[in-house]
């Protein structure tokens, strides 16, 4: 069944100054899809997806999310970043989780939840907080729901950070390297969350260096090798059997077996 | 010379309403110039932070120019200078203007420190729920930034009281004029100097407590 993707990337360009580090990148997703993007570092899998939400613009090519094209739009036949207030109503499209959380440190974990759905999405405080400790309580933290991101670890931080992301109700969830970050044993409880919102179909693209998780979550994974798609295909096929010379070499290095 | 304490308390007696008067006034230019100060220093961090380079260029010198020159200077300047070029202020108004605008360069600089003190990965978190910038920076940056400026702030506060000494020598009747008119008809010079500095301490200690109460309420659990 082909229905119209939920995203969509043509062609996608970004340099910084001389150096390339996108050069024309072709992705298409359906809606449930959950795909791992891995490859080693600098091959631009991380630009990538903040091209998606805007956190990098980018030089060529486009990108769209239900049709809608992201960030630039032609004008008179020339290529024009849309206004900071429309880029802005379509970074909420997507969902966004951070390497380094980025929990704002200021506020409770339910007042990190409830920012967005107060400023953006115009809930009175009353609703958004109830829709906030629905999704701490998903993430299994609702009885920290008044703790501030000092007073939690690194694996609930992330998870508080997850529920943020995930009660702006986004069309697409990006993960970035969401457990790089963490101690070896607080990596698990993250990855379970991402797994059960995996299962319920939340539709999630994914950059991350957990090949094992890779292997078992995702519906197709896309190894990306300087600034290109080397390979993209079903898991069970890319990690058993690897095409290019350059995955096999890749997965030989990384810690999967 | 020497003098009783009971003699001091006399004249203190005899001299309170211009003393107090002296009180009110460096409270009052002290108090404006710090909130003068600040209101147009937030933007000044704000430009020297977010400002394009128009804007930016111009507000770094402004606030070089400005922290490079004695506060006696300033409000020698805008007492004087001012006059010659048609505006007239009275030596009040010139003299806080002078420090609100000294007090403007400072907390612009302390402002700037703190946004650029804030991690970057926060203005991404932000924009990735959908904040507009201006959403950001009064949910996100700004309550961040403050806590960091309190204590930077609190001290720029009290250099101003100090600073408003100054405005003695262009004849503002402020605690010091007040104290020395004083002074020169009673000759008591050592009380009426440490009863001045007392009162400048107790003002500044005030400001202190005060500052410290505030952090302790917007101390963030960790």
């Amino acid at each position: 069944m082909t229905t119209n993707p939920i995203l969509e990337i043509r062609n996608l360009h970004k340099h910084y100054g001389d150096v390339e580090v996108l050069k024309g990148v072709d992705c298409s997703m359906q809606r449930g899809d959950v795909v791992c993007v891995i490859g080693s570092s600098g091959s631009g899998k991380t630009t990538m997806l903040r091209c998606i939400n805007m956190l990098e613009e980018f030089s060529d090519g486009s990108i769209r999310i239900d049709g809608e094209d992201i960030g630039y739009e032609l004008r008179d036949g020339r290529r024009q970043r849309k206004s900071e207030k429309e880029v802005a109503r379509q970074r909420a499209l997507t969902g966004m989780a951070f390497q380094q959380f980025n929990l704002f440190p200021h506020m409770s974990a339910a007042e990190n939840v409830m920012l967005g759905l107060v400023k953006v999405k115009k809930m009175t405080r009353d609703q958004a907080r109830a829709v906030a400790e629905k999704w701490l309580d998903r993430v299994g933290l609702l009885s920290r729901r008044d703790h501030y991101p000092g007073q939690l670890s690194g694996g609930q931080q992330q998870r508080v950070a997850i529920a943020r992301a995930i009660a702006m109700s986004p069309r697409l969830m990006l993960f970035d390297e969401v457990t790089s970050a963490l101690d070896p044993e607080l990596v698990n409880e993250v990855l379970v969350v991402i797994q059960d919102l995996a299962r319920e179909g939340m539709t999630m693209l994914l950059v991350t260096h957990e090949m094992r998780f890779a292997f078992e979550v995702s519906t197709r994974v896309i190894f990306m090798n300087q600034g290109r798609i080397g390979e993209e295909g079903d898991p069970k096929e890319m990690f058993l059997r690897p095409k290019s010379e350059r995955l096999a070499e890749f997965l030989k290095n990384s810690s999967f077996h | 010379m020497d003098f009783s304490f009971a003699q001091f308390l006399h004249e203190l007696w005899i001299a309170r309403v211009p003393l107090l008067q002296g009180v009110g006034i460096t409270i009052a230019s002290a108090a404006l110039a710090i909130v003068a100060g600040t209101v147009l220093g937030v933007f000044v961090g704000l430009a020297l932070t977010y400002g394009a380079a128009p804007l930016r260029l111009p507000m770094r010198g402004y606030t070089d120019f400005i922290r490079g020159t004695p506060v006696l200077v300033l409000v020698l300047a805008s007492y004087y200078i001012l006059g010659t070029a048609g505006i007239q202020l009275g030596p009040f108004q010139a003299g806080v203007l002078a420090l609100a605008v000294f007090c403007s360069s400072h907390v612009g600089e302390i402002v700037r420190g703190a946004l650029q003190a804030i991690h970057k990965g926060q203005i991404e978190a932000a924009k990735a729920i959908g904040l507009t910038f201006s959403q950001t920076f009064v949910s996100v940056l700004m309550p961040q930034a403050i806590r960091q400026i309190l204590p930077t702030w609190v001290n720029t506060a009290a250099e101003m009281v100090k600073a408003s000494t100054l405005l003695s020598i262009i004849g503002v009747g402020d605690l010091l004029l007040a104290s020395q008119e004083v002074i020169s008809r009673t000759f008591m010079n050592m009380p009426f100097y440490l009863f001045a500095g007392f009162l400048y301490f107790a003002i500044n200690f005030g400001i202190e407590r005060f500052g410290r109460f505030v952090e302790r309420k917007t101390h963030i659990p960790s």
